[in-house]
C-alpha cells in the first residue's frame, strides 16, 4: 500500500498522525511528511482511518478511487 | 495565473430593487439560488447591494473554489456581518499568514480529542439530569444551550464552562441573530436585530468580567484554562488583553461550532422521527454498541455507521451554512467565464448537496447512501459540501461527527422522542446568514422503558 499527499490541500492538521503515526509525521510543520514509502501491512488498518479523517481530503490510498 | 479572459457569466433574473437580489436573499435564498443554477448553469451572477456575487455550482466549477488559495479567494472581506460580532481584529480581520499560524494552536487538533469526547458526554448527561417523566422540549433552546456548553468546555476549558449559565447562550443567540445580509449595505443599520446584537456582546463582555473578576479574586478553583492564560499575558505591567478582546476572542472561537452543531442536532433527530424505520435502526445499533457498558466517550471516537450515516444525511439536506462566500482578489476565470477582481463569488452547499446525478433521488432523507458501495459523500468530495470542500475544508469535521455521536449515544440510548407538532412544521428560518430552526420546534422526550 502506498499513499499519497494532495500538497495542494494539506494544511497540516495532524489527524493522520494521530491515527497512524508510524507512517505520518507533521508535529509543528505545516505539511505532512510520509515516513514510509511503502506502508508495512500491520500500519494498513490505520492509515485507512487517517485517509477517513483527513480534514481537507488530501490523502488517498493509490490505487483507491 | 489565469488571466480573466471569456465573457461576462449568465445573470438571473430578477433584482430590480435598490439593492439587487439582496431582499429575496433575505427572504428565501436557497430559492435564489437554485434559481441562479437553473437559469445560469455553472457559473451564474446575482446582485448583492452593488456586487456581483458569482455562484459556481457542479463538479468542476465546486472543485476549482475549494483548491483556490487565499491569495485568489480571500475569506476576509467575504463576510461583513460578522467584525460587528466578533469585534475588530478577530479572526477574519486577521491576514491569511496569521490565521494559518493560529491553526496551530487549535485544540481540534487529533491528540486532544479522546479527552473532548468525555467533556462531551459529560455534558450531555448534566442536560439531561433533569428529565424524569414525559415532557416538551424545544430544540432549538436545548440544541443551542448544550452545544454553548460542550464548545466552551473544549475549546476554552472546564472552569470557564462551569462559571457558565444560560444567560451566556441566550446572548450568544441574539448575536447569531444579528446575521442579516443587510449587513452588506451597512452592517451598523438601524434594525431592531443589529440592536439586538450589539447590546448581547456588550452584555456578554459584562459576563466575562465577571468571570474574570471572580478568578481575580480568588473565589474559582479547578485547572488552568484558556482564560487563566490570556489573563496572566501582560505588556509591561498592564493586561495584554482587555475583557472586550477576549470576549471578542471567545465569540469567535466558538462560533463555527455552535450553531452549526446544534441546528444539525435537531435535523438528525427530526429527520429520524420523520423515518421511523431508520430511527429504528440506529436504536438497535446503539443498544447492541452498548450493551456491555462500554462509555460514550470510547464509542464516539470510533464507527457507528447507521448513526453516522443518519447524521450525514441530515447534514446534506439541511447543511447549516447555505452560502460560502470569498472576494476576489484579481481577475479570474471559471468554466470558461470571467470574474472580476472584486466580485464576491460564492458556493451553495444547499444547492450542491442536492445535484443530480451525484445523489440520486436528491431530497429524499436515504442514510443507505453513505453505504458501501454507494459511498456518495466520498465519491463526490466537490459536490457533497455540508463542511465545504479542499483547503478550507471545516476543521471541526471529525470534532463535530464525534460531538454528534456522543449527543446520540446518551440522547437515544436513555430517552424515546415523538415529534410534538406535525412533521412537515418542523423548518429552518433563513431570514439571517446563520440559518437556524424556526420556532416553534418542540419534540416529546420521555426515559425508555427499564432505564
Amino acid at each position: 500500500m502506498r499513499v499519497r499527499v494532495d500538497y495542494g490541500l494539506c494544511q497540516g492538521h495532524a489527524m493522520c498522525e494521530v491515527e497512524a503515526p508510524a507512517v505520518f509525521k507533521v508535529g509543528r510543520a505545516d505539511q505532512v511528511e510520509v515516513l514510509p514509502d511503502a506502508v508495512p501491512d500491520e500500519h494498513e488498518a490505520a492509515v485507512r482511518l487517517a485517509v477517513k479523517y483527513c480534514p481537507t481530503r488530501a490523502l488517498t490510498i493509490e490505487g483507491d478511487a | 495565473m489565469t488571466v480573466a479572459a471569456g465573457p461576462a457569466p449568465p445573470r438571473v433574473s430578477g433584482g430590480e430593487h435598490e439593492h439587487g437580489h439582496l431582499e429575496e436573499l433575505r427572504r428565501d435564498p436557497i430559492g435564489l439560488m437554485r434559481r441562479v443554477h437553473d437559469e445560469c448553469g455553472d457559473v451564474g451572477v446575482f446582485e448583492l447591494a452593488g456586487r456581483d456575487v458569482v455562484l459556481v455550482c457542479g463538479r468542476e466549477v465546486n472543485e476549482w473554489y475549494f483548491r483556490a488559495p487565499d491569495e485568489l479567494l480571500d475569506q476576509g472581506a467575504a463576510y461583513p456581518f460578522m467584525t460587528p460580532i466578533f469585534g475588530q481584529g478577530v479572526v477574519f480581520d486577521a491576514p491569511p499568514e496569521r490565521r494559518a499560524e493560529m491553526l496551530k494552536n487549535s485544540s481540534l487538533r487529533g491528540p486532544q480529542m479522546k479527552g473532548h469526547a468525555e467533556v462531551i458526554a459529560a455534558e450531555v448527561e448534566r442536560a439531561v439530569a433533569g428529565w424524569t417523566g414525559e415532557q416538551a422540549i424545544d430544540l432549538l433552546d436545548f440544541f443551542a444551550e448544550l452545544t454553548i456548553y460542550t464548545s466552551s468546555a473544549c475549546l476554552i476549558g472546564k472552569k470557564f464552562r462551569d462559571q457558565l449559565d444560560s444567560r451566556f447562550a441566550s446572548y450568544y443567540h441574539d448575536l447569531e441573530r444579528g446575521t442579516d445580509a443587510l449587513a452588506y449595505v451597512d452592517p451598523y443599520a438601524p434594525i431592531e436585530s443589529f440592536r439586538r446584537r450589539d447590546a448581547a456582546r456588550a452584555a456578554l463582555v459584562e459576563l466575562v468580567v465577571d468571570i474574570m473578576a471572580a478568578r481575580t479574586s480568588g473565589q474559582v478553583v479547578g485547572d488552568k484554562d484558556l482564560l487563566d492564560v490570556l489573563m496572566s499575558m501582560t505588556v509591561g505591567d498592564q493586561p495584554r488583553f482587555t475583557a472586550d478582546e477576549i470576549t471578542g476572542m471567545f465569540i469567535s472561537l466558538m462560533f463555527a461550532g455552535h450553531h452549526t452543531t446544534s441546528g444539525t442536532a435537531a435535523w438528525t433527530l427530526i429527520e429520524l422521527l420523520r423515518h421511523p424505520e431508520e430511527l429504528t435502526a440506529v436504536v438497535t445499533e446503539l443498544d447492541a454498541l452498548y450493551a456491555d457498558g462500554s462509555e460514550v466517550s470510547f464509542q464516539a471516537l470510533r464507527e457507528i455507521p447507521r448513526l453516522e450515516s443518519a447524521i450525514k444525511e441530515a447534514l446534506r439536506l439541511h447543511p447549516p451554512l447555505i452560502l460560502l462566500l470569498r472576494v476576489a482578489t484579481e481577475d479570474l476565470e471559471v468554466g470558461g467565464y470571467a470574474i472580476r477582481k472584486g466580485d464576491l463569488v460564492a458556493a451553495s452547499p444547499a444547492i450542491s448537496n442536492r445535484l443530480t446525478p451525484d445523489f440520486p433521488d436528491a431530497d429524499v432523507f436515504d442514510p443507505s447512501r453513505y453505504l458501501d458501495p454507494r459511498r456518495e459523500d466520498d465519491v463526490n468530495p466537490w459536490t457533497w459540501i455540508p463542511f465545504g470542500g479542499g483547503r478550507h475544508r471545516c476543521v471541526g469535521a471529525a470534532f463535530a461527527m464525534m460531538q454528534l455521536k456522543a449527543v446520540f449515544s446518551v440522547l437515544l440510548r436513555d430517552y424515546a422522542f415523538e415529534m410534538a407538532q406535525p412533521a412537515d412544521s418542523y423548518r429552518n428560518d433563513h431570514s439571517k446568514m446563520v440559518v437556524q430552526l424556526e420556532q416553534p420546534c418542540e419534540v416529546h422526550v420521555r426515559p425508555r422503558s427499564g432505564r
